[in-house]
């Protein structure tokens, strides 16, 4: 049962629940499930962390490694994020080269961070045009119960908050030995992704696996705040149907108040 | 102060826009499209039978873009082959063009969309959509309308459309945003929204006005090429 497709009669079910506003586990159409997440889940890694989202859990880690700039940034740092959907965490899942779900999860996990500037680029220089480091973050989900890409950047957050620079020896890296020496991040910034998902005219947050089966669109927000103003760095429409310029607007008032809304959450964690 | 866009040109103006339809006589329908110095060419084939076998969807025909900068459009030769940027455009590309195509009319099928770059100076897979849009129209594939594309964005607080390469590498301030979108034409309904940089949610609506204004005139720049190759 667990491989099959969401069938018509469920996507059928859910669409007439939504547009009265109810949902199969109880909750309003814009609540979050549950949030859980632990720090420090994997002692090799220079950061780490897991997150539960409800039925959903994403392991992330950072880790960094020295290399030459590249030749359009000599005084920068940089940044890689890669996703792998494992055939561990779901029945559909595949083994096999990544497929488009594992690209799209890691560039909008990586625009969020990229666009919002929590990471200081130019403090991550060792010897300008020559030595920077690139920082890597590997998002594996281990249970997909829907809504990985929420899910994974705050993992990626709080992995990166947690996250030490190692050691170098003559210009190579010792990454036993671990030192105090925090990432270059800013305290303000902490983006996240807020994810908006359509089934007919209704609009959802924090799908299921089920309900993100069912619905025909959804439309990715990586937001953050920035002078001490709300600011949208990212933002990506995926699906078959359209979104109109009202439900944008409409999306436009919420996401402001989920932003705080996970943000405190995240705050215990942190 | 007064806006001051590196191109000289005004916020909500475009660069010259240029469409052809039918410039490759092998597809079932082509087109090419140019938003100044960025071009896009584009070929349908199809529908036709889709193989494999296994893939064949029995209640609705598949729509299959594919998207990439020919190797020599950009500065720094790209390396021929698909990237993850381009199967991520490829892969929007589809969705931005899905809501206008009734697949369901051909079962079993496929319709395949062959978008490359030329010249490429910002907003290639805005011109590819546009291309793409006129390519199937060509094709005599029943849409339920045209689909039109511009990327607005920002240069530090001002709302600028149709942003070439230099505009894009804007710094100072909140520097550039680069916000693609493609909707159905003449009407409210958007195909595809992408975004990269700053921009205040309460300012979407505004940058959404700029490109309604936009897409009106590439629809028009539309009709004129569809009009002329069946005029002939």
């Amino acid at each position: 049962m667990s491989s099959m497709h969401t069938s018509n009669l469920t996507i059928d079910k859910l669409r007439k629940m939504f547009s009265l506003e109810k949902r199969f586990d109880g909750r309003k159409l814009h609540d979050y499930r549950n949030l859980d997440v632990s720090l420090e889940i994997s002692n090799c890694a220079e950061g780490s962390a897991r997150v539960k989202l409800g039925k959903t859990e994403v392991l992330v880690g950072v880790k960094m490694s020295l290399d030459t700039p590249y030749p359009d940034s000599p005084d920068k740092g940089n940044l890689m994020v890669s996703g792998d959907l494992l055939p561990l965490a779901s029945p559909r899942f595949e083994s096999g080269p990544p497929k488009f779900g594992a690209i799209e999860l890691s560039r909008l996990v990586d625009r969020a961070i990229r666009e919002s500037g929590m990471i200081d680029f130019a403090k991550l220089v060792v010897k300008k045009e020559e030595l920077v480091w690139t920082v890597i973050i590997d998002i594996y989900p281990i249970n997909d119960d829907g809504n990985l890409i929420d899910a994974s950047t705050i993992g990626a957050i709080a992995a990166l908050k947690t996250a030490v620079i190692p050691n170098i020896e003559n210009e190579k890296v010792d990454y036993k030995k671990r030192t105090s020496k925090k990432l270059p991040l800013s305290k303000e910034i902490a983006p996240l992704s807020i994810s908006f998902y359509k089934l007919g005219d209704s609009i959802i947050l924090d799908p299921t696996r089920e309900e993100e089966e069912a619905c025909e669109a959804r439309i990715t927000y990586g937001l953050s705040k920035w002078e001490g103003e709300y600011m949208i760095n990212s933002c990506q429409k995926a699906g078959k149907v359209f979104i109109t310029q009202e439900e944008i607007e409409a999306i436009m008032k919420i996401l402001p108040k989920k932003f705080e809304e996970l943000s405190e959450k995240l705050k215990k964690f942190i | 102060m007064a806006l001051k866009r590196p191109s000289g040109r005004k916020a909500d103006e475009l660069r010259q826009m240029t469409a052809k339809v039918g410039v490759i006589p092998n597809a079932d329908g082509s087109a090419i499209f140019a938003f100044g110095n960025t071009v896009a060419i584009a070929a349908v084939y199809g529908p036709r039978q889709l193989h494999p076998q296994h893939m064949q969807d029995p209640s609705s025909g598949i729509l299959r873009c594919n998207y990439d900068l020919l190797s020599f459009s950009v500065n720094e030769r790209k390396k021929p082959g698909p990237s993850r940027r381009s199967q991520e455009i490829s892969k929007v590309t589809e969705w931005a063009l899905l809501p206008v195509l009734n697949l369901e009319e051909f079962p079993n099928t496929v319709i395949d969309v062959q978008i490359y770059i030329i010249q490429a100076d910002a907003g290639t897979r805005t011109a590819g959509i546009n291309a793409a849009s006129l390519a199937l129209a060509h094709a005599g594939i029943p849409m339920k309308n045209l689909i039109c594309s511009v990327a607005v964005g920002k240069q530090n607080k001002d709302i600028i459309v149709d942003l070439d390469k230099e505009e894009e590498d804007f710094e100072e301030g909140e520097g550039a945003t680069d916000f693609p979108i493609a909707k159905i034409a003449n009407t409210n309904q958007f195909t595809l929204l992408q975004l990269d940089g700053k921009i205040p949610p309460e300012r979407v609506k505004e940058a959404l006005e700029f490109a309604n204004k936009a897409c009106e005139e590439i629809y028009q720049v539309q009709k004129k090429a569809l009009k002329e190759v069946i005029e002939k």
